[in-house]
Protein backbone atom coordinates (compact mmCIF):
# COMPACT_ATOMS: atom_id res chain seq x y z
CA UNK A 1 0.00 0.00 0.00
CA UNK A 2 1.35 3.45 -0.91
CA UNK A 3 1.70 5.87 1.97
CA UNK A 4 -0.18 9.19 2.06
CA UNK A 5 2.15 11.86 3.39
CA UNK A 6 1.49 15.57 3.67
CA UNK A 7 4.07 18.31 3.95
CA UNK A 8 2.62 21.56 5.29
CA UNK A 9 4.61 24.75 4.92
CA UNK A 10 3.32 27.95 6.55
CA UNK A 11 3.63 30.71 3.93
CA UNK A 12 5.98 33.55 4.94
CA UNK A 13 5.41 32.36 8.50
CA UNK A 14 7.01 35.09 10.64
CA UNK A 15 5.77 37.89 8.36
CA UNK A 16 2.24 36.42 8.22
CA UNK A 17 2.00 36.32 12.02
CA UNK A 18 3.27 39.91 12.28
CA UNK A 19 0.74 41.09 9.69
CA UNK A 20 -2.04 39.22 11.49
CA UNK A 21 -1.24 41.01 14.74
CA UNK A 22 -0.81 44.42 13.15
CA UNK A 23 -3.58 45.21 10.63
CA UNK A 24 -2.03 48.64 9.90
CA UNK A 25 0.96 47.09 8.11
CA UNK A 26 -0.92 44.31 6.31
CA UNK A 27 -1.08 46.08 2.96
CA UNK A 28 2.52 47.26 2.94
CA UNK A 29 5.74 45.43 2.04
CA UNK A 30 6.83 43.91 5.36
CA UNK A 31 9.94 42.01 6.37
CA UNK A 32 10.80 40.45 9.71
CA UNK A 33 14.46 41.11 10.40
CA UNK A 34 17.14 40.61 13.01
CA UNK A 35 18.37 43.51 15.12
CA UNK A 36 20.49 45.79 12.90
CA UNK A 37 22.05 47.50 15.95
CA UNK A 38 23.34 44.16 17.20
CA UNK A 39 24.62 43.46 13.64
CA UNK A 40 21.97 40.78 13.05
CA UNK A 41 20.34 42.90 10.37
CA UNK A 42 19.26 40.30 7.88
CA UNK A 43 15.84 39.52 6.44
CA UNK A 44 14.33 36.47 8.17
CA UNK A 45 10.98 36.48 6.35
CA UNK A 46 8.96 38.74 4.08
CA UNK A 47 5.30 39.03 3.10
CA UNK A 48 3.91 38.49 -0.40
CA UNK A 49 4.08 42.22 -1.25
CA UNK A 50 7.78 42.45 -0.31
CA UNK A 51 8.40 39.27 -2.28
CA UNK A 52 7.07 40.96 -5.40
CA UNK A 53 9.84 43.58 -5.06
CA UNK A 54 12.42 40.78 -5.07
CA UNK A 55 13.23 40.95 -1.34
CA UNK A 56 14.96 37.70 -0.37
CA UNK A 57 15.36 35.86 2.91
CA UNK A 58 18.93 36.01 4.19
CA UNK A 59 19.96 39.27 2.54
CA UNK A 60 20.98 42.35 4.53
CA UNK A 61 18.35 44.97 5.33
CA UNK A 62 20.20 47.61 3.28
CA UNK A 63 20.21 45.31 0.23
CA UNK A 64 16.46 44.70 0.60
CA UNK A 65 15.82 48.46 0.94
CA UNK A 66 17.63 49.08 -2.33
CA UNK A 67 15.01 46.97 -4.09
CA UNK A 68 12.11 48.22 -2.00
CA UNK A 69 12.74 51.61 -0.33
CA UNK A 70 9.38 51.58 1.50
CA UNK A 71 10.06 48.16 3.04
CA UNK A 72 8.87 48.05 6.63
CA UNK A 73 11.22 46.00 8.83
CA UNK A 74 9.76 44.71 12.07
CA UNK A 75 11.81 42.98 14.78
CA UNK A 76 11.34 39.24 15.22
CA UNK A 77 9.18 38.06 18.11
CA UNK A 78 10.13 34.41 18.41
CA UNK A 79 7.96 33.63 21.42
CA UNK A 80 4.89 34.57 19.35
CA UNK A 81 6.04 32.40 16.41
CA UNK A 82 6.67 29.42 18.70
CA UNK A 83 3.19 29.87 20.14
CA UNK A 84 1.64 29.90 16.65
CA UNK A 85 3.70 26.92 15.60
CA UNK A 86 2.27 24.96 18.55
CA UNK A 87 -1.27 26.00 17.67
CA UNK A 88 -0.74 24.77 14.11
CA UNK A 89 0.69 21.51 15.36
CA UNK A 90 -2.31 20.99 17.63
CA UNK A 91 -4.57 21.14 14.56
CA UNK A 92 -2.35 18.69 12.64
CA UNK A 93 -2.31 16.24 15.54
CA UNK A 94 -6.06 15.87 15.23
CA UNK A 95 -5.47 14.13 11.90
CA UNK A 96 -2.61 11.79 12.80
CA UNK A 97 -0.26 10.92 15.65
CA UNK A 98 2.63 10.89 13.16
CA UNK A 99 3.47 14.58 12.89
CA UNK A 100 7.12 15.52 12.45
CA UNK A 101 8.23 19.14 12.70
CA UNK A 102 10.92 20.52 10.41
CA UNK A 103 11.68 23.90 11.95
CA UNK A 104 8.89 26.13 13.27
CA UNK A 105 6.91 26.42 10.07
CA UNK A 106 7.06 23.02 8.36
CA UNK A 107 5.70 19.60 9.28
CA UNK A 108 5.24 16.22 7.71
CA UNK A 109 2.07 14.29 8.52
CA UNK A 110 1.63 10.60 7.74
CA UNK A 111 -2.08 10.03 7.12
CA UNK A 112 -1.73 6.41 5.93
CA UNK A 113 -4.16 3.96 7.44
CA UNK A 114 -5.93 0.89 6.12
CA UNK A 115 -8.85 1.81 3.91
CA UNK A 116 -7.86 5.46 3.39
CA UNK A 117 -7.72 6.09 -0.33
CA UNK A 118 -5.60 8.65 -2.17
CA UNK A 119 -8.52 11.02 -2.98
CA UNK A 120 -9.55 11.00 0.67
CA UNK A 121 -5.99 12.03 1.61
CA UNK A 122 -6.13 14.96 -0.82
CA UNK A 123 -9.52 15.98 0.60
CA UNK A 124 -8.05 15.91 4.12
CA UNK A 125 -5.18 18.12 2.92
CA UNK A 126 -7.71 20.71 1.72
CA UNK A 127 -9.66 20.48 4.98
CA UNK A 128 -6.48 21.06 6.94
CA UNK A 129 -5.47 24.03 4.80
CA UNK A 130 -8.91 25.61 5.27
CA UNK A 131 -8.86 25.02 9.03
CA UNK A 132 -5.49 26.72 9.48
CA UNK A 133 -6.71 29.73 7.50
CA UNK A 134 -10.05 29.99 9.27
CA UNK A 135 -8.84 29.27 12.81
CA UNK A 136 -5.38 30.86 12.83
CA UNK A 137 -5.63 33.52 10.11
CA UNK A 138 -2.47 32.44 8.28
CA UNK A 139 -2.08 30.28 5.20
CA UNK A 140 -0.20 27.06 4.45
CA UNK A 141 0.72 25.22 1.28
CA UNK A 142 0.37 21.49 1.37
CA UNK A 143 2.13 18.84 -0.69
CA UNK A 144 0.50 15.40 -0.81
CA UNK A 145 2.58 12.46 -1.95
CA UNK A 146 3.68 8.91 -1.16
CA UNK A 147 7.01 9.89 0.41
CA UNK A 148 8.43 12.78 2.42
CA UNK A 149 10.73 14.12 -0.30
CA UNK A 150 7.99 14.50 -2.95
CA UNK A 151 5.52 15.84 -0.36
CA UNK A 152 8.02 18.61 0.44
CA UNK A 153 8.56 19.26 -3.25
CA UNK A 154 4.77 19.51 -3.69
CA UNK A 155 4.34 22.11 -0.96
CA UNK A 156 6.80 24.36 -2.83
CA UNK A 157 5.00 24.04 -6.19
CA UNK A 158 1.89 26.08 -5.48
CA UNK A 159 1.76 28.95 -2.95
CA UNK A 160 0.07 30.39 -0.95
CA UNK A 161 -2.95 28.56 0.51
CA UNK A 162 -2.83 25.67 -1.95
CA UNK A 163 -2.61 21.90 -2.21
CA UNK A 164 -0.42 20.06 -4.72
CA UNK A 165 -0.80 16.31 -5.08
CA UNK A 166 1.97 14.14 -6.54
CA UNK A 167 0.43 10.70 -6.99
CA UNK A 168 2.54 7.54 -7.44
CA UNK A 169 1.39 7.17 -11.05
CA UNK A 170 2.01 10.82 -11.98
CA UNK A 171 5.33 11.74 -10.35
CA UNK A 172 7.32 11.28 -13.57
CA UNK A 173 5.34 13.92 -15.42
CA UNK A 174 5.11 16.32 -12.43
CA UNK A 175 8.49 16.00 -10.74
CA UNK A 176 10.98 14.97 -13.38
CA UNK A 177 10.88 18.22 -15.42
CA UNK A 178 11.78 20.28 -12.28
CA UNK A 179 15.35 21.55 -11.78
CA UNK A 180 17.58 19.16 -9.79
CA UNK A 181 18.22 21.97 -7.29
CA UNK A 182 14.58 21.74 -6.10
CA UNK A 183 15.22 18.31 -4.58
CA UNK A 184 15.93 18.07 -0.85
CA UNK A 185 19.70 17.86 -0.19
CA UNK A 186 20.73 19.34 -3.53
CA UNK A 187 22.47 22.54 -2.52
CA UNK A 188 24.54 24.89 -4.72
CA UNK A 189 27.65 22.69 -4.51
CA UNK A 190 25.88 19.43 -5.45
CA UNK A 191 24.01 21.30 -8.18
CA UNK A 192 27.32 22.38 -9.71
CA UNK A 193 28.67 18.83 -9.56
CA UNK A 194 25.48 17.52 -11.20
CA UNK A 195 25.59 20.19 -13.90
CA UNK A 196 29.15 19.11 -14.71
CA UNK A 197 27.80 15.68 -15.74
CA UNK A 198 24.86 17.21 -17.61
CA UNK A 199 22.24 16.58 -14.93
CA UNK A 200 19.98 19.61 -14.74
CA UNK A 201 16.54 18.16 -13.97
CA UNK A 202 15.27 15.67 -11.41
CA UNK A 203 14.41 13.40 -14.36
CA UNK A 204 18.06 13.47 -15.53
CA UNK A 205 19.07 12.48 -12.01
CA UNK A 206 16.55 9.62 -11.89
CA UNK A 207 17.70 8.18 -15.22
CA UNK A 208 21.43 8.48 -14.47
CA UNK A 209 23.30 5.27 -13.57
CA UNK A 210 23.32 5.14 -9.71
CA UNK A 211 26.76 3.48 -9.57
CA UNK A 212 28.25 6.26 -11.68
CA UNK A 213 26.50 8.84 -9.52
CA UNK A 214 27.99 7.22 -6.43
CA UNK A 215 31.46 7.43 -7.91
CA UNK A 216 30.94 11.19 -8.38
CA UNK A 217 29.03 12.12 -5.20
CA UNK A 218 29.74 9.26 -2.80
CA UNK A 219 26.94 7.84 -0.67
CA UNK A 220 24.88 10.98 -1.26
CA UNK A 221 24.72 10.05 -4.95
CA UNK A 222 22.78 6.86 -4.21
CA UNK A 223 20.44 8.72 -1.87
CA UNK A 224 19.67 11.38 -4.46
CA UNK A 225 19.12 8.77 -7.15
CA UNK A 226 16.62 6.98 -4.89
CA UNK A 227 14.87 10.27 -4.04
CA UNK A 228 14.50 11.20 -7.71
CA UNK A 229 12.95 7.78 -8.42
CA UNK A 230 10.41 8.14 -5.61
CA UNK A 231 12.09 5.52 -3.44
CA UNK A 232 12.42 7.57 -0.24
CA UNK A 233 11.24 5.30 2.57
CA UNK A 234 12.12 7.49 5.57
CA UNK A 235 9.33 7.40 8.15
CA UNK A 236 7.44 10.35 9.63
CA UNK A 237 8.44 10.39 13.29
CA UNK A 238 5.51 10.00 15.72
CA UNK A 239 4.60 13.11 17.74
CA UNK A 240 5.82 11.81 21.06
CA UNK A 241 9.15 10.43 19.85
CA UNK A 242 12.15 12.69 20.39
CA UNK A 243 14.79 12.62 17.74
CA UNK A 244 18.18 11.50 18.98
CA UNK A 245 20.50 14.49 19.26
CA UNK A 246 23.45 14.23 16.90
CA UNK A 247 25.30 17.41 17.78
CA UNK A 248 25.04 20.41 20.05
CA UNK A 249 26.35 23.75 18.90
CA UNK A 250 26.09 27.50 19.24
CA UNK A 251 27.21 30.39 17.12
CA UNK A 252 27.19 34.10 17.68
CA UNK A 253 27.66 37.35 15.79
CA UNK A 254 29.10 39.61 18.50
CA UNK A 255 28.46 43.38 18.69
CA UNK A 256 31.86 44.02 17.06
CA UNK A 257 34.26 41.99 14.90
CA UNK A 258 36.92 39.76 16.45
CA UNK A 259 40.22 41.54 15.90
CA UNK A 260 42.75 39.64 18.06
CA UNK A 261 43.54 36.34 19.81
CA UNK A 262 42.12 37.79 23.04
CA UNK A 263 38.69 38.28 21.38
CA UNK A 264 38.78 34.74 20.04
CA UNK A 265 39.66 33.33 23.48
CA UNK A 266 36.81 35.26 25.06
CA UNK A 267 34.16 34.21 22.51
CA UNK A 268 35.15 30.57 22.15
CA UNK A 269 35.15 30.26 25.96
CA UNK A 270 31.66 31.74 26.03
CA UNK A 271 30.47 29.33 23.35
CA UNK A 272 32.23 26.35 24.99
CA UNK A 273 30.54 27.21 28.28
CA UNK A 274 27.12 27.24 26.66
CA UNK A 275 27.69 24.04 24.67
CA UNK A 276 29.10 22.24 27.74
CA UNK A 277 26.09 23.33 29.82
CA UNK A 278 23.72 21.99 27.17
CA UNK A 279 25.65 18.70 26.97
CA UNK A 280 25.31 18.30 30.74
CA UNK A 281 21.62 19.20 30.62
CA UNK A 282 21.05 16.49 27.99
CA UNK A 283 23.17 13.93 29.93
CA UNK A 284 25.76 13.70 27.16
CA UNK A 285 29.50 13.90 26.53
CA UNK A 286 31.16 14.67 23.19
CA UNK A 287 34.33 13.46 21.50
CA UNK A 288 34.46 15.76 18.50
CA UNK A 289 34.80 19.54 18.60
CA UNK A 290 34.17 21.62 15.45
CA UNK A 291 34.59 25.35 15.08
CA UNK A 292 33.62 27.75 12.35
CA UNK A 293 34.49 31.36 11.66
CA UNK A 294 32.95 33.79 9.22
CA UNK A 295 34.85 36.69 7.72
CA UNK A 296 33.49 40.18 7.16
CA UNK A 297 32.99 39.14 3.49
CA UNK A 298 30.61 36.43 4.80
CA UNK A 299 32.71 33.47 3.70
CA UNK A 300 32.72 30.70 6.28
CA UNK A 301 35.30 28.01 7.01
CA UNK A 302 35.24 25.24 9.58
CA UNK A 303 37.47 22.51 11.00
CA UNK A 304 37.24 19.82 13.65
CA UNK A 305 39.29 17.56 15.92
CA UNK A 306 38.76 14.47 18.04
CA UNK A 307 39.38 14.50 21.79
CA UNK A 308 41.10 11.70 23.73
CA UNK A 309 38.15 11.30 26.10
CA UNK A 310 34.50 12.27 25.72
CA UNK A 311 33.85 15.48 27.66
CA UNK A 312 31.25 17.94 28.88
CA UNK A 313 33.74 20.33 30.50
CA UNK A 314 34.04 23.94 29.38
CA UNK A 315 37.83 24.11 29.64
CA UNK A 316 38.49 21.00 27.56
CA UNK A 317 36.09 22.10 24.83
CA UNK A 318 37.44 25.67 24.86
CA UNK A 319 41.05 24.48 24.67
CA UNK A 320 40.29 22.21 21.73
CA UNK A 321 38.46 25.07 20.00
CA UNK A 322 41.28 27.54 20.59
CA UNK A 323 43.86 25.01 19.40
CA UNK A 324 41.87 24.60 16.18
CA UNK A 325 41.46 28.34 15.82
CA UNK A 326 45.18 29.04 16.25
CA UNK A 327 46.04 26.39 13.66
CA UNK A 328 43.48 27.33 11.02
CA UNK A 329 42.28 30.89 11.50
CA UNK A 330 44.87 32.66 13.68
CA UNK A 331 46.50 35.72 12.13
CA UNK A 332 43.73 36.30 9.57
CA UNK A 333 41.62 38.72 11.60
CA UNK A 334 39.01 40.25 11.56
CA UNK A 335 36.14 37.74 11.87
CA UNK A 336 32.47 38.64 11.94
CA UNK A 337 30.98 35.61 13.67
CA UNK A 338 32.12 32.34 15.20
CA UNK A 339 30.54 29.01 15.98
CA UNK A 340 31.35 25.92 18.02
CA UNK A 341 29.70 22.54 17.92
CA UNK A 342 30.26 19.16 19.60
CA UNK A 343 29.39 15.78 18.09
CA UNK A 344 30.15 12.03 18.45
CA UNK A 345 27.98 12.07 21.55
CA UNK A 346 27.76 9.39 24.22
CA UNK A 347 25.69 9.20 27.42
CA UNK A 348 27.36 10.70 30.50
CA UNK A 349 26.68 7.58 32.55
CA UNK A 350 28.88 5.41 30.32
CA UNK A 351 31.74 3.76 32.29
CA UNK A 352 34.91 5.82 32.67
CA UNK A 353 38.46 4.41 32.77
CA UNK A 354 40.05 5.72 36.01
CA UNK A 355 43.81 6.30 36.12
CA UNK A 356 46.60 6.33 38.73
CA UNK A 357 47.53 9.97 38.17
CA UNK A 358 44.23 11.24 39.56
CA UNK A 359 43.41 13.07 36.35
CA UNK A 360 39.96 11.46 36.06
CA UNK A 361 39.17 12.38 39.66
CA UNK A 362 40.06 15.98 38.89
CA UNK A 363 37.77 15.91 35.86
CA UNK A 364 34.91 14.54 37.97
CA UNK A 365 35.38 17.35 40.52
CA UNK A 366 35.42 19.92 37.71
CA UNK A 367 32.16 18.50 36.39
CA UNK A 368 30.61 18.83 39.86
CA UNK A 369 31.76 22.45 39.96
CA UNK A 370 30.28 23.21 36.55
CA UNK A 371 26.99 21.56 37.50
CA UNK A 372 26.84 23.80 40.57
CA UNK A 373 27.33 26.83 38.32
CA UNK A 374 24.52 25.53 36.06
CA UNK A 375 22.29 25.42 39.16
CA UNK A 376 23.20 28.96 40.19
CA UNK A 377 22.50 30.27 36.70
CA UNK A 378 19.16 28.49 36.54
CA UNK A 379 18.07 30.16 39.76
CA UNK A 380 19.64 33.61 39.48
CA UNK A 381 20.28 34.19 35.77
CA UNK A 382 23.20 33.69 33.41
CA UNK A 383 25.24 36.71 34.52
CA UNK A 384 25.37 35.65 38.21
CA UNK A 385 28.68 33.79 37.69
CA UNK A 386 31.09 34.67 34.91
CA UNK A 387 34.55 33.56 33.90
CA UNK A 388 37.32 36.13 34.16
CA UNK A 389 38.28 35.65 30.51
CA UNK A 390 34.89 36.79 29.22
CA UNK A 391 35.05 40.02 31.23
CA UNK A 392 37.93 41.37 29.15
CA UNK A 393 35.42 42.88 26.71
CA UNK A 394 32.31 44.54 28.07
CA UNK A 395 30.30 43.97 24.85
CA UNK A 396 31.14 40.28 24.75
CA UNK A 397 30.35 39.79 28.44
CA UNK A 398 26.68 40.67 27.71
CA UNK A 399 26.28 37.76 25.28
CA UNK A 400 24.31 34.83 26.63
CA UNK A 401 24.48 32.10 24.02
CA UNK A 402 22.29 29.66 26.00
CA UNK A 403 19.22 31.86 26.18
CA UNK A 404 19.75 33.80 22.97
CA UNK A 405 17.63 32.59 20.13
CA UNK A 406 18.89 29.46 18.39
CA UNK A 407 16.97 27.51 15.79
CA UNK A 408 18.20 23.97 15.90
CA UNK A 409 18.98 22.27 12.63
CA UNK A 410 16.83 19.20 12.32
CA UNK A 411 18.38 16.13 10.77
CA UNK A 412 16.23 14.66 7.99
CA UNK A 413 16.95 11.12 9.07
CA UNK A 414 16.15 10.00 12.58
CA UNK A 415 19.49 9.31 14.26
CA UNK B 1 3.70 39.38 26.64
CA UNK B 2 4.22 39.23 22.94
CA UNK B 3 0.51 38.82 22.11
CA UNK B 4 -0.29 42.13 23.82
CA UNK B 5 -0.24 44.43 20.79
CA UNK B 6 -2.19 47.66 20.63
CA UNK B 7 -4.05 48.61 17.47
CA UNK B 8 -6.60 51.26 16.57
CA UNK B 9 -9.42 48.75 16.28
CA UNK B 10 -8.59 46.75 19.41
CA UNK B 11 -9.98 47.30 22.89
CA UNK B 12 -8.61 45.23 25.72
CA UNK B 13 -11.34 44.44 28.24
CA UNK B 14 -11.76 43.04 31.74
CA UNK B 15 -13.89 39.92 31.84
CA UNK B 16 -15.78 38.12 34.57
CA UNK B 17 -16.21 34.47 33.63
CA UNK B 18 -17.35 31.05 34.77
CA UNK B 19 -14.81 28.24 34.65
CA UNK B 20 -17.08 25.24 34.26
CA UNK B 21 -16.50 21.77 35.67
CA UNK B 22 -15.86 20.40 32.18
CA UNK B 23 -13.07 22.91 31.60
CA UNK B 24 -14.84 25.52 29.48
CA UNK B 25 -14.59 29.26 30.06
CA UNK B 26 -17.91 31.11 29.79
CA UNK B 27 -17.59 34.91 29.86
CA UNK B 28 -20.46 36.57 31.78
CA UNK B 29 -19.60 40.29 31.90
CA UNK B 30 -17.08 42.56 30.24
CA UNK B 31 -15.84 46.06 30.85
CA UNK B 32 -13.49 48.38 28.95
CA UNK B 33 -10.92 50.30 30.98
CA UNK B 34 -13.13 53.31 31.69
CA UNK B 35 -16.54 52.16 30.45
CA UNK B 36 -19.51 50.65 32.22
CA UNK B 37 -19.82 46.90 32.82
CA UNK B 38 -21.87 45.06 30.16
CA UNK B 39 -23.70 41.87 30.90
CA UNK B 40 -23.37 39.23 28.18
CA UNK B 41 -26.90 38.01 27.48
CA UNK B 42 -26.09 35.07 25.28
CA UNK B 43 -23.11 33.38 23.65
CA UNK B 44 -24.09 32.46 20.11
CA UNK B 45 -20.90 30.79 18.93
CA UNK B 46 -17.46 29.78 20.23
CA UNK B 47 -14.53 28.84 17.98
CA UNK B 48 -10.84 29.58 17.44
CA UNK B 49 -10.54 32.43 14.91
CA UNK B 50 -8.36 35.34 13.85
CA UNK B 51 -9.46 38.92 14.32
CA UNK B 52 -8.58 40.48 10.99
CA UNK B 53 -10.03 43.81 12.08
CA UNK B 54 -8.29 44.24 15.44
CA UNK B 55 -5.25 42.06 14.81
CA UNK B 56 -4.77 38.90 16.85
CA UNK B 57 -6.07 35.38 17.20
CA UNK B 58 -7.68 33.33 19.92
CA UNK B 59 -10.91 31.72 21.07
CA UNK B 60 -13.69 33.87 19.60
CA UNK B 61 -16.94 34.25 21.52
CA UNK B 62 -19.80 35.72 19.50
CA UNK B 63 -21.85 37.44 22.21
CA UNK B 64 -25.21 39.15 22.34
CA UNK B 65 -25.17 42.24 24.56
CA UNK B 66 -28.61 43.84 24.44
CA UNK B 67 -29.33 44.48 20.79
CA UNK B 68 -25.71 44.26 19.71
CA UNK B 69 -23.47 41.39 18.64
CA UNK B 70 -19.92 41.54 20.00
CA UNK B 71 -16.87 39.56 18.95
CA UNK B 72 -14.96 38.83 22.16
CA UNK B 73 -11.54 37.20 21.80
CA UNK B 74 -9.51 35.33 24.38
CA UNK B 75 -5.91 35.55 23.18
CA UNK B 76 -4.37 34.04 26.29
CA UNK B 77 -3.96 35.65 28.76
CA UNK B 78 -5.73 38.75 27.36
CA UNK B 79 -9.32 39.45 26.35
CA UNK B 80 -10.17 41.99 23.66
CA UNK B 81 -13.06 43.16 21.50
CA UNK B 82 -13.05 44.72 18.06
CA UNK B 83 -13.37 48.44 18.74
CA UNK B 84 -16.20 49.37 16.35
CA UNK B 85 -18.44 46.77 17.89
CA UNK B 86 -18.19 48.37 21.32
CA UNK B 87 -19.88 51.59 20.32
Amino acid sequence: MDRIILHCDANSFYASVECLYNPAIRHRPVAVSGDAQARHGIILAKNEIAKRYGVKTGEAIWQARQKCPELLCVPADFSLYVRFSRKMRRIFEQYSDRVESFGLDEVWIDLSQPGLCWDEGVRMAHALRRRVREELGITISVGVSFNKVFAKLGSDMKKPDAVTAIAPDRFRELVWPLPAGDLLFVGPSTRRKLAAINITTIGDLARFDPALLQSRLGKNGLTLSAFANGEDRSPVMPSDQRMAIQSIGNSTTPPHDLTCEEDARCLYTLLAESVAARLRAEGLRARCVSISARTAQLSTASCQCMLKEPTNLTDEIAQAALGLFAGRFGGHFPYRSVGLSCSHLSPDNAPIQLDFTGNEEKRMRLEQLERSIDGLRRRYGHQIVQRGVVLCDRDFAQINPVENHTIHPVPFYAG
Amino acid sequence: MSVHRESAAKLYVKVRADFTLDGRIVPLMLRTEDGPACRIDRIVDVRPAPSLKAGGQGMRYTCRVGERTLMLFYDEPYWFIEADDSR
